[in-house]
């Protein structure tokens, strides 16, 4: 059975169609990589999967619980099954590295001290930051960071661990380390992973699946190779790196003269 | 015509949702206040409660308490410029003590804590919205209001009605400094004719008075930080918005206060 069933989901803002009837299924511990450009309504269908934003139809199935359609204690259990590592980590900067990775520890355990000091060490140690616990968010590096907030989402021992855009800003090496460590943790922790990117590199070096989204639609889902078999122009184009088709110097100064004799509407 | 029309349905649709966020927000914010609370409560909530105890109210001390020493001494001079004319001097310890413990005291607290303190949490919960820390708290499976907002609707509740005592102190005894100097009239005597003068129901309609301020100052403020949609000038919005909203809801509720204390329990 899948861990995370989506089902005809649609998603709308200000009446414009964002995610236009979606339906996935991931399994319990693969890595579903969703792959698509900017704008393609991937962090969408993020939020979605997170129960952050409200569907205009269909349904998110998290271990078998409908969270479009569930109560906000059932949401909060659902919730402590996912770890989260935001595309900006979104650390709490009023805290140290080591008490956002304890925070939930604290509060959604009955643990003592002692062993959540612990279970934080293990944490950071296990992303390679055991022995910057002490520094605030703003005193490290992008990619300790991001690490940090990996640390974080591991802290309540998640069944489903969830990445967004997690190469992004980074430097290719720091990047690679980051798809590294996304391997390990799998490895290690048996977890099924979510990551939403646009790095072709970093997508094929850690997806067990991968979905293209483009335009709120899925073009396909399926393995690495069927990926870099897929015929489909759009898909092509993506993994190719082929640009959209832009208007050549001379078009734009014409469509400028018209512009300026006032024979096109303003910009 | 219909331009018009659709300017002020909009306006107005756009009114009832502040309205309506206000209302939600409260509510939510009353039922998880008690994980604010000492002992029964959670203790991390608790300790945030002090601190924003410690940011709201004792960091705000030496301002309000000068702010409500320069107010006291403006009423007792304007006052007596008019009240010498009349041989009634005596009356402007009553102007200075029933109308501190009335209306200025609780005015001139809810407008500081406003400025400095209701930007204060928008600018916060407006940063944590545009950097996914607010997200962040609920993928954690953390209430935003009982994490953020509660401990600084508590702290606000028992230290916004704090800063009004002081207030009203600092402006009397600014009456009282007036006085001295300007008839003469000791100090053992102003406060004899202080505490005849003011009644308990006046202190007590100025701590309903600032109930309702702090209230007010905390949901807009953190109602404007929780809205915060883009990047950094986004939150400059908020926090402008904030103060501007609060201080402007801050004077229409003491319009109604007041009304509801002068028609209905015999203040006038």
């Amino acid at each position: 059975m899948a861990i995370i069933s989506i089902r005809d989901l649609i998603v709308e803002y200000g009446g414009r169609r964002v995610l236009n009837g979606l339906n996935l299924d991931i399994e319990p511990g693969e890595t579903m990589v969703l792959l698509g450009g900017s704008g393609s309504g991937k962090s969408t269908l993020l939020r979605q999967i997170l129960g952050l934003e409200r569907a205009h139809s269909g349904s998110v199935f998290v271990k078998g619980i409908d969270i479009t359609r569930c109560s906000q204690a059932e949401l909060r259990l659902v919730r402590r099954s996912i770890g989260v590592a935001f595309q900006s980590a979104a650390l709490f900067n009023s805290l140290s590295v080591k008490d956002n990775v304890a925070l939930a520890l604290r509060e959604h355990t009955g643990l003592a001290p002692s062993i959540i000091d612990l279970m934080v060490w293990m944490n950071l140690a296990a992303v390679g930051l055991a022995e910057f616990g002490h520094l605030h968010p703003q005193e490290l590096s992008g990619g300790m960071k991001k690490r940090a907030a990996v640390a974080r989402a591991l802290a309540l021992d998640p069944e489903i661990l969830v990445f967004d855009e997690p190469s992004a800003g980074l430097d290719p090496i720091v990047a690679a380390e980051l798809d590294e460590l996304i391997l390990l943790l799998k490895k290690a922790f048996q977890m099924t992973v979510i990551v939403v990117t646009h790095e072709l590199s970093s997508a094929f070096r850690i997806a067990d699946r991968i979905a293209m989204l483009y335009n709120g639609t899925f073009l396909a889902v399926g393995t690495k190779d069927e990926m870099k078999n897929a015929q489909h122009p759009r898909i092509r184009q993506f993994l190719d790196r082929v640009p959209d088709k832009m208007g050549k110097p001379s078009e734009v100064a014409a469509s400028f003269e018209k512009y300026l004799r006032g024979e096109e509407g303003n910009l | 015509m219909a331009t018009l029309t659709e300017s002020v349905g909009r306006k107005t649709l756009s009114h009832l949702d502040y309205v309506g966020g206000l209302s939600s927000q409260l509510w939510a914010a009353l039922r998880a206040m008690s994980a604010s609370l000492p002992i029964v409560g959670n203790r991390y909530r608790w300790k945030a409660s002090v601190g924003q105890m410690l940011q709201i109210g004792v960091s705000a001390l030496p301002m309000v308490g000068l702010m409500a020493m320069c107010s006291g001494f403006i009423l007792a001079m304007q006052g007596a410029s008019e009240l010498r004319r009349f041989g009634a001097m005596h009356y402007v310890i009553d102007l200075v003590a029933v109308g501190f413990t009335r209306e200025m005291g609780p005015l001139l607290t809810a407008i500081a804590v406003s400025g400095r303190s209701g930007s204060a949490f928008a600018a916060e919960i407006g940063t944590m919205s545009v950097t996914e820390e607010i997200d962040a708290l609920r993928v954690m499976a953390f209430e935003p209001v009982e994490f953020v907002l509660a401990p600084k609707y508590l702290a606000a509740l028992i230290m916004v009605p704090c800063l009004t005592i002081a207030s009203d102190v600092c402006g009397i005894l600014a009456g009282g400094i007036f006085m001295f100097f300007s008839t003469h009239l000791s100090p053992g005597l102003y406060l004899h004719y202080v505490l005849t003068s003011i009644q308990l129901r006046d202190v007590i309609s100025g701590l309903i008075k600032s109930l309702a301020f702090a209230t007010i100052i905390v949901h807009v403020g953190c109602l404007e930080g929780f809205r915060v949609h883009g990047g950094p000038d986004a939150v400059g919005r908020s926090t402008t918005t904030a103060v501007v909203k609060s201080t402007f809801l801050v004077i229409v509720a003491d319009v109604i206060f007041t009304a509801i204390f002068y028609y209905f329990t015999g203040q006038h």
